[in-house]
């Protein structure tokens, strides 16, 4: 279980890691923490020809508060993020969520751009970057251009980011007075993929909720946000039968895959429950 | 003045928690597992492996690979056949079991989807898996058998033709009027199982280096196996070696638990890899391939159904299982020993006598199944236990109260089981008694009904259980396998009075070395830091069974106990030869003679060493002194010495989610005499856990046309820190009388019963739904299915 | 083929130099190239924890890092901290409890224990738990781990607040 030979090259600047990536004639990946592609590289399952270092890219670091938006660096580590007082106070889904992202080991190298731009379906980080209504910040040989979270996630392991482009930083609208959140996910052990997960970011005046972000994880082929579960919320007060009424749609918004251990209905069953318990607790946050 | 026990003797080794002086160097990261070693001009093989879980070879394309950079050797089937005698798993006493003729690599055609194919030897293992890359089989796929019921219809296409049907084995056992008990009986209960197919994961896989040297004929294996002396036997005959000039060197052993004792097809050819160029060459299986070429276990389904009387007194039982098996026996242990435990070990620990058994081993195309530990106990005890607690229920009885009405009086040994197990004496009234107290078990029962006045489901299960130990030729010498049952042992004195013990015994971090050494302290009558134990060296220790069958305490230890007497026997009379003094009258103590009636130190061990290894000028004419000693001991008395035991398992379902908190194991166990109480409650707690690794999250899982779709760590769920729970475990002593040293096995007992008690448990949690499951492992998607939520 | 490439980093406190190709993953460049052998792999895909180092002071797995990718970087593996001394402490209390079977697992169990016990605070057998979450053990049932890892966090609180006091008057 040995990659494949390839070259290696460490980038210093953005601009010298694109040129690197088109040199190579798009036969070539960027390597960040490496968490998720160095298995499909050991397993054969990948094999570029150029690896392009970024993890040493000054500008693809740090954490900044911008007016209104919180500006993480796309190599902000797993381990950063979980602790980060500024992603705690701005962006607390990431903070909640970042616990349940693997193991202490993987959070210490895997960085938050490269699991976003790795787009599995599965993982915590994509999702809440939905639920959260963040931009991605992509830089090409073009220049920069920021796409928001709904426009991001495309298919399977797919996303806007084409060959050759570069996440470089993510921008998250800092939550506000009004906002409450909640995080949760259902796995066989802990650190591992879920069986579903869910975030929740939602907006209320006077006990109303007035708008509402739900992200689900490991339901479809990307995360996916439950608009009709969303709908059945806009306006309303967050009571029982209201949660019920999400709940009963809820099951329409998501689109899981044949497979024989996690059958799609127990998916949705699943999501069903989470989405009742999550709900429960944001009412309650209100008390 | 206070009473001596016998841990206050001097030298008092047995019975005490003494850490394993071998784990230091492990802790110390100066282990040296095979994958570790490097030899000198060594290569790196890696196998093209299979697709297709049944399909025949058409042809072999191996021009580009051999072209490749670092590329000694690519070899097929056909070139390994030219040195390599094929092997058949079967043993004789299975009557009527047939398995086909096997090679190293296939010729004409692939069985199961992974099996190797052709070798690629290279300079490193990478470019090894660049060559092999470049090598193009072309296949024509066959239908692959898969499901156990497809495998045996007429019409199934049949995986060894010259074999006639899929079915290898079929046995049946009968005590004769299990019909007339059944119809007569005031309670029938019945079910059907399922166990999943598992694997052992060990955290080493799999690794040998086999190394000929053709100048004198010589071949050295390094083998990360538990069954050295086994693996020289097989090398030599089917390579055609001398023995003596086969030496297999098992180093430190990364797990093992059963797996690493069978003939591996890519083990077996790098052998002939080695011959074939004259180099040390290397094979470590990576994780992806452990997951399709090592064992898997399990894989039964059973049918089943108890009768009892209108008190719930147990009548009878009558059992059906069919076991897949993959496309041949293993060899040389066979693949039906898993399945003769199941339906001998049913209802083992009760006293019902009418028993009735169908037995069928099947053929398919997967990964071969054999023994790994706890050989079909788990299946028998939780077919048995869960149909107890169905009695139970059906007679309004508690889960002790059944056991208690049921189980073997403790005063009834020795006896004999309905399917011929004798049983010297077992414990599980005791056992079960100090169970109930240690879980407070009133208190939990009136715990989990408060709770579910709350919505919190929890469960408690017990299970009762034997355990096959101390296994006498009939476990395999009968059947024709050139597996031992003994162990020898050599112990001699340095000339300073230290003890060198080599022993047949082999270490696997289970601890042997440690008690062998605890065992020879005491009996010689020397410091225990004075030992040195020896162990996993076809050519420096004797021969023996080594480690299978939880044998390594009850015969190893026997075999050094009897070793040690007998050297301290020459000892004393060397020393009363110098004293001028009776040997009856003198022992040892802390390394000195000493008078035995007075206990004053005469001379010191080193002293008589020193004379008898550089002055023997000194001794009286005609003393020779005897300080090493050759001795060998096999069970001679019951086939089996049986332990028993019981466990306890409390869970907390989330009866929404199907998801599972494990909140407690206990265990009572009995493996009579304990020599370190240290190692074999953590013999107990790791068995518990792969137990409920089996219960709850492993499973090789297959698809229709036979591929293993689970197959790496990532995606095969092994129990890990957070989801398993600590484990309490009380002892009750019965030890065998058969044995000097009275000590029985144990390292299986945790694994025997664990999933049984947490099937019941999970049962328990349920009850107030009506509803139940018989599969493991109990996955969340079963549960909520169980619970009727999908 | 692929270029052979020039990677320098200090291992265990001495700086090495070595031309090697891209692929070879850190864990295999201690294992192999440098014979420190006490660094295990037992999955080469992140998942059993046994390859585990510190590099740059933080634990991670030497089979997702690429040894080119920690040029410059400092690693320090189980025979570092052994030779140290700075582990003697989790490696007497793993031996006392016998916190360790085949001994596979060990030196990965052994990094984790490390970092957990480096930071203050004593932490309960859940918090332990869950920092060997991605530490894989056939063996023990983990129980024995989680003891021995709880003994050392316990002494060594008491130890820190016994000697305090000195601290602060000298």
């Amino acid at each position: 279980m040995k990659a494949r030979a390839f070259n290696y090259v460490k980038a210093s600047t953005v601009v010298e890691a694109l040129k690197a990536f088109e040199d190579a004639q798009d036969d070539a990946s960027y390597i960040a923490g490496g968490q998720s592609l160095v298995p499909t590289l050991a397993l054969r399952l990948q094999a570029p020809q150029l690896l392009i270092d970024i993890a040493h890219i000054p500008v693809l670091r740090g954490v900044d508060l911008q007016g209104d938006w919180l500006r993480i660096g796309a190599l902000t580590r797993h381990h950063e993020v979980l602790t980060d007082p500024l992603i705690r106070q701005h962006a607390p889904l990431y903070s909640e969520a970042a616990p349940h992202v693997a193991h202490p080991a993987i959070r210490n190298k895997g960085t938050l751009g490269g699991s976003i731009s790795h787009a599995d379906p599965a993982s915590e980080f994509p999702a809440m970057t939905l639920a959260l209504g963040a931009e991605l910040e992509i830089a090409s040989r073009d220049g920069v251009r920021r796409v928001p979270a709904d426009d991001f996630f495309l298919d399977l392991f797919q996303t806007a980011i084409e060959p050759g482009e570069l996440l470089v930083a993510i921008h998250v609208p800092v939550v506000r007075p009004g906002h409450r959140w909640a995080f949760h996910e259902l796995a066989r052990r802990r650190g591992d993929f879920a069986l579903v997960g869910c975030g929740i970011l939602a907006e209320f005046v006077d006990d109303v909720v007035k708008q509402v972000r739900i992200a689900f994880f490991s339901v479809g082929s990307t995360p996916l946000r439950a608009r009709q579960a969303e709908e059945a919320l806009i306006g309303k007060k967050l009571d029982q039968a209201v949660i019920a009424a999400a709940q009963a749609v809820v099951g329409d918004d998501l689109d899981p895959p044949e497979d024989e251990h996690t059958p799609p209905a127990m998916k949705r069953h699943l999501a069903r429950v989470l989405l009742g318990r999550l709900l429960g607790e944001i009412a309650r946050q209100g008390a | 003045m206070s009473v001596l026990t016998p841990l206050d003797r001097p030298n008092s080794y047995i019975g005490r928690s003494v850490p394993r002086p071998n784990a230091k160097r492990l802790l110390a990261g100066r282990g040296r597992y095979v994958t570790d070693i490097t030899l000198p001009r060594m290569l790196h093989v890696a196998y093209v492996r299979s697709p297709y879980a049944h399909a025949r070879i058409v042809s072999i394309d191996a021009t580009t690979a051999r072209e490749m950079p670092g590329v000694r050797l690519v070899a097929t089937g056909e070139d390994l056949a030219k040195l390599c005698a094929p092997w058949i798993g079967t043993m004789d006493h299975f009557k009527g079991m047939k398995s086909p003729p096997q090679l190293p690599l296939p010729i004409d055609k692939v069985v199961w989807s992974g099996q190797a194919v052709v070798a690629v030897v290279a300079d490193t293992r990478a470019l090894a898996e660049d060559a092999a890359e470049a090598v193009y089989i072309e296949f024509d796929e066959l239908p692959a058998v898969v499901d156990i019921d497809a495998a045996r219809a007429p019409d199934a296409p049949v995986i060894s033709p010259e074999l006639g049907s899929n079915l290898c084995f079929h046995g049946k056992i009968d005590t004769g009027g299990v019909e007339d008990v059944f119809a007569g009986a005031a309670h029938v209960v019945e079910e059907e199982f399922h166990f999943g197919r598992h694997t052992a994961v060990t955290m080493e896989p799999r690794a040998i280096i086999a190394d000929y040297d053709a100048s004198e004929g010589q071949l050295t294996v390094h083998h990360a196996t538990q069954t050295p002396y086994q693996f020289q036997d097989i090398y030599a005959r089917h390579y055609g070696l001398p023995e003596s000039r086969v030496r297999v060197i098992a180093p430190d052993i990364g797990g093992s638990f059963g797996m690493k004792l069978h003939m591996y097809h890519e083990d077996m050819a790098v052998v002939g890899l080695s011959m074939m160029l004259g180099r040390p060459v290397k094979y470590v299986a990576d994780r992806i391939e452990s997951f399709v070429s090592d064992i898997h276990a399990r894989d039964h389904r059973v049918r089943a159904r108890m009768a009892a009387d209108a008190e719930g007194n147990i009548l009878a039982m009558d059992v059906e299982d069919v076991t897949g098996i993959g496309a041949f026996s293993a060899y040389p242990r066979t693949s039906v020993v898993e399945g003769n435990q199941v339906y001998r070990l049913m209802g083992a620990p009760y006293t019902f006598r009418n028993y009735r058994a169908d037995l069928q081993v099947v053929f398919q195309n997967k990964v071969q199944m054999s023994q790994y530990r706890a050989v079909g106990h788990p299946v028998a005890c939780t077919v048995t236990e869960r149909l107890v607690d169905m009695i139970a229920d059906k007679t309004a009885q508690d889960v002790f109260d059944i056991r208690s009405r049921n189980l073997i009086p403790d005063d009834a040994y020795p006896c004999t089981s309905p399917t011929g197990y004798q049983f010297e004496a077992l414990s599980h009234h005791a056992c079960l008694a100090k169970l109930k107290a240690m879980m407070d078990y009133d208190r939990l029962r009136a715990e989990q009904a408060e709770l579910r006045t709350k919505g919190i489901h929890r469960g408690i299960g017990i299970a009762t259980f034997v355990e096959i130990t101390n296994p006498g030729p009939a476990f395999y010498g009968v059947g024709g396998a050139r597996i031992s049952s003994q162990d020898g042992a050599i112990i001699k004195i340095t000339p300073s009075g230290d003890v060198h013990c080599s022993i047949s015994v082999t270490e696997l971090g289970q601890g042997t070395e440690t008690i062998i050494g605890q065992i020879v302290a005491e009996h010689l009558g020397v410091d225990s830091n004075r030992i040195k134990v020896m162990t996993g060296d076809t050519d420096t220790t004797p021969h023996g069974g080594a480690t299978y069958a939880c044998r390594g305490a009850g015969i190893g230890g026997e075999t050094a106990l009897q070793a040690a007497k007998k050297l301290k026997a020459n000892v004393l009379a060397v020393a009363a030869a110098i004293l001028q003094d009776e040997p009856e009258k003198l022992d040892i103590h802390s390394g000195w003679i000493v008078d035995v009636a007075t206990a004053q130190q005469r001379i010191e061990l080193s002293e008589i060493a020193r004379i008898a290894y550089f002055r023997s000028d000194t001794l009286p004419p005609g003393t020779q002194a005897q300080l090493s000693v050759a001795h060998h001991y096999a069970p001679q008395g019951y086939p089996f010495a049986f332990t028993n035991g019981v466990q306890a398992c409390h869970l907390e379902l989330d009866v929404e989610t199907g998801l599972v908190k494990i909140l407690k194991l206990w265990v009572v166990e009995d493996c009579g005499r304990v020599i370190n109480p240290l190692l074999v409650d953590e013999q107990i707690r790791g068995g518990v856990v792969q137990g409920l690794g089996a219960a709850f999250f492993e499973e090789c899982v297959y698809g229709d046309s036979g591929q293993l779709t689970n197959g790496s760590l990532a995606d095969y769920l092994v129990p890990m820190a957070v989801e398993m729970p600590d484990i309490e475990i009380g002892h009750v002593e019965t030890p065998t009388l058969d044995t000097q040293l009275g000590a029985k096995g144990v390292g299986e007992a945790g694994t025997a019963a664990a999933s049984a008690a947490a099937l019941n448990a999970m049962n328990d949690a349920m009850k107030p739904f009506g509803r139940t499951v018989a599969q493991v492992p109990m996955t969340p998607a079963r549960i909520l299915k169980a619970l009727g939520h999908i | 083929m692929s270029d052979l490439v020039n990677v320098t980093m200090t291992v265990n406190g001495t700086e090495v130099s070595h031309s090697i190709a891209p692929r070879i993953t850190l864990a295999d460049f201690l294992r192999q190239t440098l014979e420190l052998t006490g660094t295990h792999t037992g999955c080469e895909m992140g998942v059993c924890g046994a390859c585990l180092v510190i590099l740059d002071g933080r634990v991670v797995h030497s089979c997702l890092t690429f040894a080119v990718q920690a040029s410059g970087a400092a690693i320090e593996t189980v025979e570092g901290l052994s030779d140290r001394a700075v582990i003697a402490d989790i490696q007497e209390a793993f031996h006392q409890r016998n916190a360790l079977q085949c001994g596979f697992c060990t030196p990965g169990m052994l990094m984790t224990a490390h970092a957990l016990l480096s930071q203050s605070g004593v932490p309960s057998r859940e918090d332990i738990r869950d920092a060997l979450s991605g530490n894989y053990c056939r063996c023990t049932g983990y129980e024995a781990i989680v003891d021995a890892i709880e003994k050392v966090a316990r002494d060594r609180y008491a130890g820190a607040n016994a000697s305090a006091p000195e601290e602060v008057g000298a």
